[in-house]
């Protein structure tokens, strides 16, 4: 692979920086490109970039590993693929995974084809999962070392002929050593803070963002509890996610949670925290990491978020190609709009958008 | 990888006996030339000579110098120069071409903003040509006029003595952005009588940071740059010595190789302007075809991103530029282009590729070789 040309996406963070170190190191020939991406308001004073030290960080990074930096315009198509998606989600009661969608398609979709194009072989990125290849040439995802760390959730929705042009070196590191590395390298950013939110929403949270890019204006509508009485007045539903405890008024004898939203008639339903748990979901359409439908007579383990823990699952057809997903035992956070993602052990077999969720009867 | 620098527009690699001429200036012969001691003497008659050497070089009889630290500081020099409230024989209309450099062109608007100045835009051609006519019914008597002598992004050369002679009949003033034009022409200010010249050393094989504006004796110039008096109070702040002997240095041998290095550039450019325009479908060519540098082809086409075959071409070894590629990422179509009347979808499609000296007919065989299968796999993506 020596002296294989590569292109590493660079964020001018701690992980894509020693990401770009490595291959270094490894003797690939590396160019660094960052994705210059929608980041709201701060657009409009045009010329200037909205995360100026962001760029100034990774530019500095290639100049200490002497590669070749550039910035790629992206902001249009992010805009269009993935934050006008999720704000229409956000506006149909759903609990969207941006960063799922920003990898298939964005990182996925316009930089892999631009890193093709531009003459390199592999896309290189700083997530924390594991690439393997075995004799029949498939191509396995599975969780990076570091538990704490993993990222194979927001990858699964990559296929066969993304994978066979990626490579993740840091999915044998823990972050710990990777700030190690970035010292030793002298970078800068070397303790720097992971990036927490969306990328795009900026520092007062995604109901701000939301408020201020929706185009359906934030209607009030009724809080009803399970039997159907009416017992307060919510402020808008994409101001509410399914769990929550706040802002759904108090005087309530025992703490109540919303359970579930009525996006048609525009209701919050609350309910006590039994309520909130869910024995079984229907996730789809599936991507297959392998390709190909894997057997449903085996038992899974599912990551309904990204931060959830994984749990006992067993499969069953749907109908209209959805699959149903049955939990062992019954699990609280299960949102319409995130992503299902199966894994055997540590491998993700495939990943599938969530449908419904069902209480338990 | 070996990599094969196409950019000399943008900047050129120093000879080492440049070099050579610099460096006891920073060690031996370091004095401040405003300093009355031997040391100071010594410094000063280095700057006095290269003053006198360039003002040579430039045939000029009735011009003096401002050493500056560059192209852009001589432009905004002698914009802001004759402008200020306070000079007494102050102008208050500035006639500029579309195709000016944002040296002239951001200073222009500037004074435009702070009510300083009116501003008026000149007329080009498809080629980059300023329409003589134009000029001509848009002059009065107190105005200045700030043509580029040769464009940076389109190589395209104004028949500058013409115009100066055109803004005397009507008893303006004429002052050029000489940046690109010095790296190639022998500047003659007998026959082409401007007022002012702007020149920047890094063009011509000089260090970066150092540059000139030339303007006639008889110009009431304000400095810009306030301080301790130096070059007779137009510009404050010590000299740099070392970088204004280089560029005095880089210049003279710019001059004695003229010929010989524009027969050599001459033939790199047109064999990749016949070639691109032949072998690359929806290409074609900036600026005019034959008023135009001789290191400099430039392009556009259909169908590519000029920032996106900057970076293929780089990932391939080769250093080129685009007018409409940006280094923060947001590529917009460059105002010059705009202004021949390209189109904005094919003025993204800008590339520019200037050669050097140092130009090596293998490494444009070798880029020639590359081009079309890099453009051919962007125009398919
Ligand atoms: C036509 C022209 N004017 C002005 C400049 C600015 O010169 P400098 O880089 O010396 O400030 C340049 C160089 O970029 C140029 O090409």
């Amino acid at each position: 692979m020596t002296g294989k040309k590569v292109v590493v996406a660079m964020s001018g963070g701690v992980d894509s920086s020693v990401t770009a170190a490595l291959m270094v190191q490894q003797g690939f020939d590396v160019t660094g490109i960052m994705l210059k991406l929608w980041t709201g308001d701060c657009e409009s004073n045009d010329n200037a970039c909205c995360t100026p030290e962001a760029i100034q960080q990774a530019r500095q990074v290639a100049g200490i590993l002497g590669i070749p930096f550039y910035v790629v315009d992206v902001k249009n198509r992010f805009k269009k693929i993935v934050v006008d998606k999720f704000i229409e989600m956000s506006e149909q009661g759903l609990t969207p995974n941006p960063c799922f969608y920003c990898n298939q398609h964005i990182r996925w979709g316009v930089l892999l084809d631009k890193t093709l194009q531009l003459g390199a072989d592999y896309l290189v990125t700083g997530h924390y999962a594991i690439i393997e290849e075995d004799q029949e040439h498939i191509f396995h995802l599975k969780k990076g070392i570091d538990p704490k760390k993993d990222q194979s959730y927001v990858l699964s929705g990559l296929d066969q002929e993304k994978l066979q042009r990626t490579i993740f070196p840091l999915g044998n590191y823990k972050k710990e050593g990777v700030r190690v590395i970035a010292e030793e390298y002298g970078f800068t950013v070397a303790q720097k803070p992971d990036s927490q939110d969306l990328c795009f929403v900026g520092s007062n949270g995604y109901r701000s963002f939301l408020s201020q890019y929706s185009t359906s204006p934030l209607m009030k509508g009724n809080i009803r509890n399970l039997s159907g009485s009416i017992v307060g007045e919510h402020s808008g539903l994409v101001n509410y996610t399914i769990g929550q405890r706040k802002g759904i008024g108090s005087g309530f004898q025992s703490p109540v949670y919303v359970i579930d939203k009525d996006i048609k008639n525009n209701e919050i339903i609350i309910g006590s925290k039994e309520m909130l748990k869910f024995s079984s979901l229907t996730a789809g359409p599936f991507n297959w990491i392998s390709g190909s439908k894997p057997s449903f007579q085996v038992e899974y383990d599912v990551k309904i978020r990204y931060k959830s823990n994984p749990k006992k699952v067993n499969l069953l057809e749907d109908k209209d190609g959805l699959i149903r997903i049955i939990f062992n035992d019954p699990v609280r956070d299960a949102t319409p709009g995130q992503v299902a993602v199966l894994y055997i052990q540590d491998e993700v077999i495939g990943g599938g958008l969530i449908h419904e969720v069902f209480r338990e009867k | 990888m070996d990599r094969v620098y196409l950019d000399y527009a943008a900047t050129s690699p120093m000879d080492p006996r440049t070099v050579e001429r610099m460096l006891p200036f920073f060690t031996q012969q370091f004095g401040n030339p405003s300093s009355l001691h031997y040391f100071g003497q010594q410094a000063d008659s280095a700057v006095d000579l290269a003053r006198n050497a360039i003002l040579r070089l430039f045939k000029s009889l009735d011009h003096d110098l401002v050493f500056t630290s560059g192209g852009t500081e001589s432009d905004n020099l002698a914009l802001k120069g004759v402008t200020t409230p306070i000079n007494q024989s102050r102008i208050k209309r500035i006639l500029i071409s579309p195709i000016e450099h944002p040296a002239v062109d951001k200073t222009a608007k500037r004074l435009e903003q702070d009510g300083t100045v009116q501003i008026d835009l000149l007329r080009v051609d498809n080629y980059g040509l300023i329409l003589h006519n134009d000029l001509q019914n848009k002059l009065t008597g107190t105005t200045l006029a700030s043509v580029v002598w040769a464009n940076n992004e389109i190589g395209t050369i104004n028949d500058i003595g013409k115009i100066a002679q055109i803004c005397h009949k009507s008893g303006a003033l004429l002052h050029t952005d000489a940046v690109q034009a010095a790296a190639h022409l022998n500047i003659n200010l007998n026959e082409t009588d401007v007022d002012m010249l702007s020149i920047g050393a890094h063009k011509f094989s000089g260090p970066k940071g150092v540059g000139c504006l030339v303007f006639r004796k008889t110009i009431n110039l304000d400095s810009q740059i306030v301080g301790g008096g130096q070059e007779s109070g137009k510009r404050g702040g010590t000299h740099n010595v070392p970088l204004i002997v280089g560029m005095q240095a880089a210049l003279e041998m710019a001059y004695k190789d003229r010929e010989s290095i524009n027969l050599h550039l001459t033939n790199l450019r047109d064999q990749i302007i016949a070639e691109i325009l032949k072998n690359i479908p929806g290409s074609s060519l900036t600026g005019h075809p034959v008023y135009r540098l001789p290191n400099h082809a430039s392009f556009v086409f259909e169908g590519v991103k000029g920032q996106e075959l900057v970076i293929a071409l780089d990932m391939a070894g080769f250093s080129v530029s685009s007018g409409s590629a940006c280094k923060v990422g947001n590529p917009s179509p460059s105002q010059v282009l705009l202004a021949l009347g390209i189109p904005e979808n094919l003025a993204m499609g800008a590339l520019r590729v200037t050669v050097g000296r140092n130009t090596k007919e293998d490494e444009v065989r070798s880029f020639l070789d590359v081009l079309p299968n890099i453009v051919n796999n962007l125009r398919n993506g």
